[in-house]
């Protein structure tokens, strides 16, 4: 799959293309607030970026954006993050995932909400983008076997 | 008669949609043809929810400054939508995990015919 | 078998509600046997409860924030699955040669 030579032109778009699609998908996890948007269509639009690379210039160009082995990591970063902050909230003496009881001084609970949602959306955006990469990178690998 | 039509067509639509994944899992013999068969059937299920929680006259659900919020007709039921997509994103990564199965399958056995597979497995 | 399967769908759509009426019974405030109706709560209440517009990012992070999480897991879950099912094969291989 590498060893075919990409054509330069492929190779210029994507790389025109991609922080601009990467910048797109970090737009719509932070303003998920007040348009449609969310943790899981910019995570997707996150990998979509990382995809459009790895699809155009190979599995081994690509490893200079995004690491392979990163992405488990990072997944079970997202995920870590979204259950720390229910537990932080539990441990705080509300319920699981209450976000009204997060320690972070001088907010009124409505707006301790607002800024728990933005919290966890950013592990769900993570977490989606990560995971989206790696069954592509283990498919790839998987088909170089076969 | 018009009225009735108007009022049902996109759960006939949807129908069609469940239909032809139907065909695609239980008639095709090829497990990818299965699983696009699947992919259709899912996408079946996504579309009716979606068209369930339309109201007619009524905007996206995100608050507006010049519609009132305790006027209910004013916004879509938001909650088709939230389980929808989380079911979509759900439904891709299980796609990814059906097919690591098959290439797992096509790397042993050589072959994703169904018949073919059973008779190999025996 | 399939032609039946979507004659009883047919049929069973025949008896849905008009799309778009706002006076869908999942509309209504109540439901038939009296409890209250949660698609109305969540466009009334969410603004006030969490200062978002966005009434789906409400309901998606904070109402139902446990089934989030669980959606979440899945796909960490399946992500996890296909690394695991894919690097497997790689080592067993190695083991036969």
């Amino acid at each position: 799959m590498t060893n075919r030579s990409p054509s330069p032109i492929v190779l210029l778009g994507t790389r025109f293309l991609s922080p601009y699609i990467m910048v797109f998908g970090f737009y719509v996890i932070f303003h998920g607030h007040y348009s449609p948007g969310g943790g899981f269509q910019g995570g997707t639009l996150l990998a979509a970026a990382l995809l459009l690379i790895r699809i155009a210039s190979g599995t081994k160009l690509a490893q200079l954006q995004f690491k392979d082995y990163l992405a488990r990591p990072l997944a079970a970063f997202g995920v870590f993050i979204y259950f720390g902050t229910g537990l932080l909230a539990l441990l705080m003496g509300g319920y699981f995932l209450d976000y009204g009881e997060l320690p972070i001084p001088g907010l009124e609970p409505a707006y301790l909400r607002y800024w728990g949602i933005l919290i966890i959306e950013i592990g769900v955006g993570l977490t989606v983008m990560t995971v989206l990469t790696l069954i592509y990178d283990n498919m790839v690998k998987g088909e170089d076997y076969a | 008669m018009l009225d009735f039509f108007m009022g049902h067509y996109a759960y006939w639509f949807t129908i069609i949609l469940l239909a032809i994944g139907l065909y695609g899992m239980l008639i095709k013999k090829n497990l990818v043809k299965k699983i696009i068969g699947l992919s259709i059937f899912q996408a079946g299920v996504i579309l009716f929810f979606v068209s369930v929680a339309m109201k007619n006259g009524a905007t996206v659900p995100v608050k507006a400054d010049n519609l009132p919020v305790s006027e209910v007709s004013n916004y879509l039921n938001a909650l088709p939508h939230t389980l929808m997509l989380t079911a979509i994103v759900v439904g891709v990564a299980t796609l990814g995990v059906a097919f690591a199965l098959m290439i797992n399958i096509y790397n042993r056995y050589g072959t994703l015919n169904e018949e073919e597979l059973l008779d190999k497995i025996q | 078998m399939i032609i039946a399967f979507t004659l009883l769908l047919l049929f069973a759509a025949s008896d849905l509600p008009f799309r778009g009426d706002p006076d869908n019974q999942m509309n209504q405030e109540v439901s038939m046997t009296g409890t209250p109706v949660p698609g109305n709560y969540y466009i009334q209440e969410a603004y006030h409860d969490a200062h978002t517009p966005n009434i789906v990012t409400v309901i998606l992070g904070d109402y139902r924030a446990i089934d989030t999480l669980g959606e979440q897991i899945v796909i960490f879950t399946a992500g996890l699955i296909t690394f695991l099912l894919l690097r497997n094969r790689k080592e067993g291989e190695e083991d036969d040669e």
